[in-house]
């Protein structure tokens, strides 16, 4: 009897120690991610930060010496009115809305209609063409600025907004393309084998099984395309010069900074609007964003 | 009219591997057809063929009185059920049995109609707002069949439906196919490669191996009666015990010699039939339940044989005695009440009443 409590309680207290280790392993793990979390936090939020609390204060209390300046004292909206009376600015904010939804558009209509056949309608030399459509993703955007203005310059496109229409889709179509090829492949076949049975032809099957499906994974191309067009800076640099065709991007900066006088209060309060459609658009659709990059990643 | 015939019809992949190698095969109307075989068989590959999900290499199908070789799958009139359900995750239950109608154009009081009327018979009338999600294995398979029933198409068709059940659920779903079957009568082609849904759910079952029909029957008339030394071992579990033997002349008229050791009579009615296989080597095929405890009963072609048990499995209703002859597994049926102990001898009955005798170079059945 009691060698039989003895080795019960041996047994009890190398549970307790073991259970005690794991759970002071998983304590310093946690304060391990949390150092980390805590360093990568401060180093990417305080740059925003920072352009929210300029762009809150007048030119005086931006150049002056003393003072914390990491806080507006005495906050004023003055660099968001001035900023938004600005014709110039309506112009590059209109111009960016324009010229964003016309990329998304574009590029997601080509991009699902391009993935679906590649991924699923199995054509001589589907898949050698979608390994080059990924390829075409990998020369960088700088290599081809040059024969792309030889292009809209053959088209009369030069300084005309709407170039950066034509030319954003060749960025984002294959990305976006690509994404899509791994979302589509990850749905079971028998999927469209029962619509095929069920009577629905291939435009049926992409617009009632495959879209509704694979949304997660739509998003997340949709948040790629609006993010290439929105924040895209050397294409409207190097091919629109007028202000009333200049995007949000370069607008800014060449509207704003005048030789060597920097408009520091307008320039931030111009950046926080400027990056607040994304922001929103990110914060309304991150789940859908994490899940299209995942499962994209797992299974395609 | 719903008849489904394929006239030698053979699948074959980038010219040279042959999946299906010229089967024909009658399909009669309201007919309950199982096409059952091992992987690679070819059955699923018929299957598919039959449903237009893959072309034809050569030959002909037809349904229902029309050649259709050239006819995409919507237009065959079929209805299928797919191992992983393939239920439209984003829609309701309700709009996976709807979709194919609505895309037929079904007015809207039909379609409920009919959704109501497959949900009554599938007992799912509670799931229909819910998605796949939310519903368990053996419910989605019952949405499956629901999709299929609602289309009142003229054949069904099933690839392997049961696969992705627990062992439970499975025999339970395999009564209610059965039953959905008897309800709404139509012709149906089932893949498995369980022999046990193939014995329990056909009218008649066709056993496949490698790309060709071994043998087309009633499950009783397969079990009893298989062509091939394959259609006897896949038939039947546990399976067939095979024993290479030679078929002698011996002191009672002929006999069959398995080994040195073991001679065994053959009954007087077979005795004829054998006669001409004498002195060959032959393979002795004898299932389980023919090979039972030890009655000290004289029938005709019941032999006593003797062998130490290796293996005892209970199993409630029976007991299965594994032991070796001549080296070969043998695997015998007796009563759970037979007091069996691995290592000691067993007397057993054998019953040659039940015999088939094979031969080795063609693997017919004699």
């Amino acid at each position: 009897m009691s060698s039989a409590t003895t080795t019960a309680n041996a047994v009890a207290a190398t549970r307790r120690r073991h259970t005690r280790s794991l759970a002071s392993q998983r304590r310093w793990a946690l304060y391990g991610s949390y150092a980390a979390l805590v360093v990568f936090v401060i180093m990417f939020l305080i740059p925003p930060f920072y352009t929210v609390m300029t762009s809150l204060k007048t030119s005086a209390e931006i150049s002056a010496q003393s003072g914390n300046p990491w806080f507006a004292h005495n906050p004023t909206l003055s660099n968001f009115i001035e900023l938004i009376e600005m014709p110039d600015f309506q112009y590059f904010f209109m111009n960016s809305v324009m010229i964003t939804v016309v990329t998304v558009v574009v590029s997601m209509v080509i991009s699902v209609m391009a993935a679906f056949s590649l991924a699923r309608m199995g054509f001589w030399g589907s898949s050698t063409l979608a390994t080059g459509v990924f390829l075409t993703y990998l020369v960088p955007a700088s290599l081809l600025f040059i024969p792309l203005f030889q292009i809209l310059g053959f088209l009369g496109l030069i300084n005309n907004v709407w170039c950066l229409a034509l030319v954003y889709p060749t960025l984002a179509v294959p990305f976006c393309t690509w994404i899509m090829i791994g979302y589509f492949s990850s749905i079971p076949k028998e999927l469209d084998e029962a619509a095929l049975i069920d009577g629905a032809g291939y435009v049926q099957m992409l617009l009632k099984i495959f879209i509704p499906v694979a949304m997660p994974g739509i998003i997340a191309a949709t948040i790629f395309a609006f993010t290439v067009s929105w924040g895209a800076f050397l294409y409207p640099m190097a091919y629109l010069y007028s202000m009333d065709q200049m995007v949000l991007t370069v607008g800014i900066i060449s509207d704003l900074v005048r030789g060597d006088v920097f408009q520091w209060g307008k320039i931030m309060a111009a950046s926080v609007l400027a990056a607040a459609p994304p922001v929103i658009i990110y914060a309304f659709l991150m789940d859908y964003y994490i899940a299209g990059l995942t499962s994209g990643a797992t299974k395609g | 009219m719903s008849q489904v015939s394929i006239r030698k019809v053979v699948k074959s992949y980038d010219g040279d591997v042959q999946a299906v190698k010229g089967i024909d095969l009658e399909i009669e109307d309201h007919e309950f057809v199982v096409l059952v075989g091992p992987s690679g068989c070819g059955k699923s590959t018929t299957l598919r063929m039959v449903a237009g999900l893959e072309e034809i290499t050569d030959g002909e199908i037809w349904i229902g009185g029309d050649i259709v070789n050239d006819v995409p799958p919507r237009d065959r009139d079929i209805a299928m059920v797919f191992q992983n359900y393939a239920l439209y995750p984003h829609m309701s239950v309700f709009d996976n049995m709807a979709f194919g109608l609505k895309l037929r154009k079904v007015p809207k009081p039909e379609i409920k109609q009919r959704v109501d009327e497959a949900a009554r018979i599938l007992d799912i009338g509670e799931l229909l707002d819910r998605k796949p999600k939310a519903l368990s294995g053996g419910q989605r398979q019952r949405v499956a069949m629901g999709r299929a029933i609602v289309r009142h198409p003229k054949v069904f068709l099933f690839d392997e439906p049961l696969s992705n059940l627990d062992a439970k659920l499975r025999v339970q779903m395999r009564t209610e196919i059965k039953k959905v079957h008897q309800t709404v009568n139509t012709t149906t082609v089932y893949v498995t490669h369980d022999q046990v849904e193939a014995m329990t759910l056909a009218d008649r079952v066709v056993v496949m191996n490698q790309g060709v029909i071994e043998q087309v029957g009633p499950p009783q008339e397969l079990y009893h009666n298989p062509g091939t030394r394959f259609v006897a071992g896949f038939i039947g579990s546990p399976a067939m015990n095979f024993l290479p033997c030679r078929v002698q002349n011996g002191a009672g008229g002929l006999t069959v010699r398995v080994g040195d050791s073991m001679v065994l009579p053959v009954p007087p009615a077979r005795k004829e039939r054998y006669a001409s296989f004498k002195d060959r080597e032959m393979i002795l095929g004898l299932r389980p339940e023919h090979l039972y405890e030890y009655h000290d009963d004289s029938k005709p072609g019941v032999a006593r044989v003797e062998a130490p048990a290796d293996v005892v499995e209970p199993m409630g209703m029976e007991t299965m005695v594994h032991f070796f002859v001549n080296g070969i597994p043998v695997c015998a049926r007796v009563d759970p009440a037979t007091h069996a102990v691995p290592g000691e001898t067993l007397p057993l009955s054998a019953d040659l009443n039940h015999m088939h005798l094979i031969e080795p170079e063609t693997g017919r059945v004699v």
